[in-house]
């Protein structure tokens, strides 16, 4: 009986850990049907040849996300004809952030001519449950025979304001790792990222 | 006419530069500072003007800063807004905002390497408060928002 209450206990300690911090390395992670720019929906599953995907938790207006777009869009650029292609998730709420609607992300992608899919997430469901804190946050999936793992978690590179040519390209490097075969050696790194707009609770 | 027009001039100018004191500061020279500081208190708030939760905290690390305490207590106020924004972003919201804490904008090159340095528990989520005594071996880092009250209490307890 003791043996149960334990079992029972730590089981709610575990789902409380990640109901808290969302996936970590070596978790699978959840595909989504999600709205892109075009209209169209988007899932993971709709890349056939994918061998995984660079999941990338950003938003239109966070000085950060804007900093990194342009090597967002080349990260998708150099590996989607690889098989990782790169789908972006807007994790703010359009009211509680203004620049971040719909339209607004139309407008951007059009402008600057982005080629990875741009998907809207609505109640913030996959931001909460991949775990991202802030924008932006990139999450590098491999497809395995169990589904799709979660092999890095962290920022894009180590040097946010293109200073340093000698950067360390972390996502780049894990999917290089991928590409032949081996797991990521840098597995999670850190950021200084814009807290995601959550939408207002609505008042009781 | 002139002269009273010229003497505007320099009047705005004079404020101009006298608020517009912020510097670049690494992490070295940063400790360097605080460990000069013998029994102040020092309440270090990251935070950048596009941070929505980190603005609306600011006037309360201002009125801490402002506060008269038995020890002495000083905020610093390391923004994380890019270099290149320093004259666009940051001194225009230093003046407009009339911030009277030392305000510096962070010079390292290595995100990864700052955020471990400043605290390995650190997700590099903002705000975050680090609040170093040197005298009293002191050195307590906190990843979350604060008000007024609670800025005091973490500053009484240890």
């Amino acid at each position: 009986m003791r043996k149960l209450i334990l079992t029972f206990l730590s089981a709610l300690v575990v789902m409380v850990t990640n109901a808290q911090t969302g996936y970590q390395v070596g978790d699978l992670a959840t595909d989504f049907t999600l709205k892109n720019v075009d209209g169209k929906n988007v899932s993971l599953a709709n890349y056939k040849n994918a061998k995984g995907y660079i999941v990338v938790f950003t938003c239109n207006t966070c000085p950060v996300s804007k900093a990194y777009e342009t090597r967002v869009e080349a990260l998708n650029q150099m590996y989607a004809t690889k098989g990782y292609p790169v789908v972006a998730i807007n994790t703010n709420d359009p009211v509680a952030s203004p620049g971040d609607t719909y339209e607004k992300m139309q407008e951007r992608v059009k402008e600057k001519g982005f080629t990875f899919a741009y998907l809207l997430d609505p109640d913030h469901i996959y931001t909460k449950k991949y775990g991202a804190q802030r924008t932006p946050h990139v999450f590098v999936l491999q497809k395995t025979n169990k589904g799709n793992e979660v092999v890095y978690i962290g920022a894009i590179d180590n040097d946010q304001q293109e200073l340093n040519a000698q950067r360390d390209n972390y996502v780049q490097n894990a999917v290089n790792q991928l590409l032949i075969g081996q797991k990521p050696a840098v597995s999670s790194t850190k950021a200084i990222g814009c807290t995601i707009k959550w939408k207002k609770e609505a008042s009781k | 006419m002139l002269a009273k027009l010229t003497v505007t001039i320099v009047l705005i100018l004079t404020g101009l530069v006298a608020n517009a004191q912020v510097k670049l500061l690494t992490l070295n020279e940063l400790d360097a500072r605080v460990a000069k500081g013998n029994d102040t208190t020092y309440v270090i708030n990251f935070w950048a003007t596009w941070c929505v939760p980190c603005v609306e905290e600011l006037p309360y690390f201002e009125k801490l800063n402002a506060a008269k305490f038995e020890k002495p207590v000083k905020v610093i106020l390391m923004s994380l807004d890019f270099k290149s924004k320093l004259t666009q972003d940051v001194i225009p919201f230093v003046t407009q905002h009339q911030i009277k804490s030392e305000v510096f904008v962070v010079d390292e090159p290595d995100q990864q390497k700052l955020i471990d340095r400043v605290d390995k528990k650190w997700s590099g989520a903002l705000p975050a408060t680090l609040i170093i005594n040197t005298a009293q071996s002191r050195r307590s880092f906190y990843e979350r928002t604060f008000n007024y009250e609670e800025l005091k209490a973490v500053l009484n307890h240890r």
